[in-house]
């Protein structure tokens, strides 16, 4: 299966120094719109990145593009991805009529008996050890979502790619999955790039935001808070605000 | 509103919430006119799901059904001539059956059946996956299975008995003509729909083709391949009941051509109930297969 959109697009192995992700002047339009124009972005081996962008900024484009889903989305520039990337979706894109174990291990190559016990550990570092022949209807939906983190992560992918992966779910389940996100984060350390329309996520979560604006990254903001983040913090505040601004976001609009 | 989902309990009564029963929760109820709600007396929650299953209910209406004609015939509101009475008819069938007429011809007509079944439904399955799987595949058959489609069983008769004579061979390949249709389109129709974000999925998991088809295609295709499956077996009855009438020399069918000779109604009747029978319980199974094979679905019928 092709890793990338062929086209005009090249691709090239990474060396192994090299930072995980490296675009460089990437080009996606639809028909006369540029939707990315010239963009470049890099991330480091295990840096946690989250994009943030009005609706219609290109976040899932550009996600796509890493991803290698853009077939026939016409384009130019150079996409260096690791080998191992795995794909958290908004929906959580489970098979319904797999068990949850074996949507876990999909396509995992490798002994059968190895793949099931890898998955079995995974469904057990997402807190669902003993759902594994349940259906993924019978899940609710934060539930159903972690089964995907951890079909991502029984992967052991170089780069995590999520697009709005909690944009689904409820507020209190919502700080759950970021508590679970950090650890499985800190416990396997891939690059992750998160798409997220929720500034207060970007900055408990990331290393480093990148606001995206007529198809470029208009502001990056690293991400200096330590480990644990409170939202109370002044300084937290600070990031929120600037993140705002920079979103074009009044803050009249905010009190309101 | 309260919960849309919530799962009908057993034991519970169902009943429609009356105007003058506020909804829980809601203000507006005068407190103390109406007891508090036990637990199991609350208005039954699923709300646009179809109710608590009433028991045996593919029975039912047969049930009712026999009992008009039972009623019928005993006020001799029936004439016996036109329909015979259901205790002359159980007769008739017990001697048939004594005699070894009934399961002589049950046993071939069912044969037939299950043979133009099985044909049926492995051409219909090989040419929905050929033309299903590739585009050349589709370019190639779906036009010619559109024009067949088109084109009633009955009219292909005669032709059919030009090429294969008046032996079984045609009347299994016209049971297995109208079986494969149903089989094809839907299940053409069920690989065809397969949702796109599946493919996205299979494509971040790095599928091979094989495993792709194996994982998504087929699982995904086989609500409609069963859907298919539920009118090819009720259409091969219908095919056998037209091939039956045609110069066979057995088969219920032919059972009840030789009594129509004779005026025996009950014999024909018993030949009706056996069609029925089969028809229905035929039906039964393939709904029991659906239910085994679509075990991940939470449905309406549930
Ligand atoms: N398949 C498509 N065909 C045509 N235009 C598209 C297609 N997909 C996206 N676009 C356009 O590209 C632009 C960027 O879309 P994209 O999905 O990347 O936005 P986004 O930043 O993810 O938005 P959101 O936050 O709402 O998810 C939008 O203007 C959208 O209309
Ligand atoms: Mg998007």
């Amino acid at each position: 299966m092709a890793t990338h959109a062929g086209g005009l697009t090249a691709v090239v192995e990474v060396p192994a120094d090299a930072p995980a992700v490296a675009v460089r002047g990437l080009v996606r339009a639809y028909g006369e719109d540029r939707v990315l124009d010239d963009l470049d972005l890099e991330l480091g081996a295990g840096e946690f990145v989250a994009i943030l962008g009005r609706s219609g900024s290109g976040k899932s484009t550009l996600l796509r593009a890493l991803a290698g889903l853009d077939h026939g989305v016409a384009g130019t520039g150079e996409v260096r991805v690791p080998d191992q990337v795995s794909v958290v979706f908004q929906d959580s894109r489970l098979l319904p009529w797999a068990r949850v174990l074996d949507n876990v291990v999909l396509g995992l190559g490798g002994a059968r008996r190895a793949a099931r016990d890898a998955g079995r550990a995974a469904l057990a570092e997402v807190g669902l050890a003993g759902r594994e022949l349940a259906w993924p209807n019978e899940l609710s939906g934060g539930e159903q979502q972690r089964v995907s983190l951890a079909r991502s992560l029984v992967r052991s992918p170089q780069l995590l790619l999520a697009d709005e992966p909690f944009g689904a779910l409820d507020a209190l389940t919502r700080i759950r999955m970021h508590t679970l996100l950090r650890d499985l984060y800190a416990r396997h350390r891939p690059a992750v790039l998160l798409v997220t329309h929720d500034v207060d996520e970007a900055i408990v979560l990331a290393d480093r935001v990148v606001v995206l604006d007529r198809g470029r990254i208009a502001v990056e903001r690293r991400i200096d808070l330590g480990g644990a983040r409170d939202a109370a913090d002044p300084r937290f505040a600070a990031i929120r605000t600037e993140l705002l601004d920079a979103l074009g976001v009044d803050r009249k609009d905010v009190t309101a | 509103m309260t919960a849309l989902g919530t799962a009908t309990r057993a034991g519970t009564v169902p009943r429609a919430r009356t105007s003058t029963e506020p909804a829980p929760g809601r203000p507006g109820g005068p407190p103390g006119v109406r007891p508090g709600p036990r637990p199991d007396d609350r208005p039954a929650g699923r709300r646009l799901g179809l109710g608590r299953p009433v028991p045996a209910a593919g029975l039912v209406g047969v049930a009712v059904l026999v009992g008009v004609w039972v009623a019928g015939s005993a006020s001799g509101l029936i004439d016996q001539r036109v329909l015979s009475a259901p205790w002359t008819v159980v007769t008739t069938a017990g001697d048939l059956i004594a005699q070894g007429d009934l399961q002589e011809n049950l046993g071939v007509s069912l044969t037939r059946a299950a043979l133009g079944l099985a044909w049926g439904v492995a051409a219909g399955v090989v040419l929905a996956l050929a033309s299903g799987l590739s585009r050349v595949g589709d370019a190639l058959l779906d036009g010619p299975i559109q024009v067949k489609r088109a084109i009633p069983n009955l009219a292909l008769l005669p032709l059919l008995i030009l090429w294969f004579g008046i032996g079984e061979p045609m009347k299994v390949i016209t049971i297995a003509l109208g079986v494969f249709i149903p089989i094809y389109l839907h299940t053409h129709n069920g690989l065809r729909s397969i949702d796109s974000r599946y493919v996205e999925l299979a494509e971040t998991v790095r599928l091979s083709r094989p495993q792709f088809v194996r994982r998504v295609v087929l699982p995904g295709a086989l609500p409609g391949f069963l859907l298919g499956l539920r009118f090819a077996v009720t259409g091969s009855l219908l095919s056998l009941v037209v091939v039956e009438q045609v110069n066979a020399t057995a088969g219920i069918g032919y059972m009840m051509e030789l009594a129509r000779t004779y005026g025996q109604t009950e014999v024909i009747i018993v030949g009706l109930v056996v069609y029925g029978v089969l028809g229905f319980s035929a039906d039964a199974a393939v709904r029991l297969l659906q239910r085994r094979a679509l075990a991940w679905r939470r449905t309406l019928e549930d």
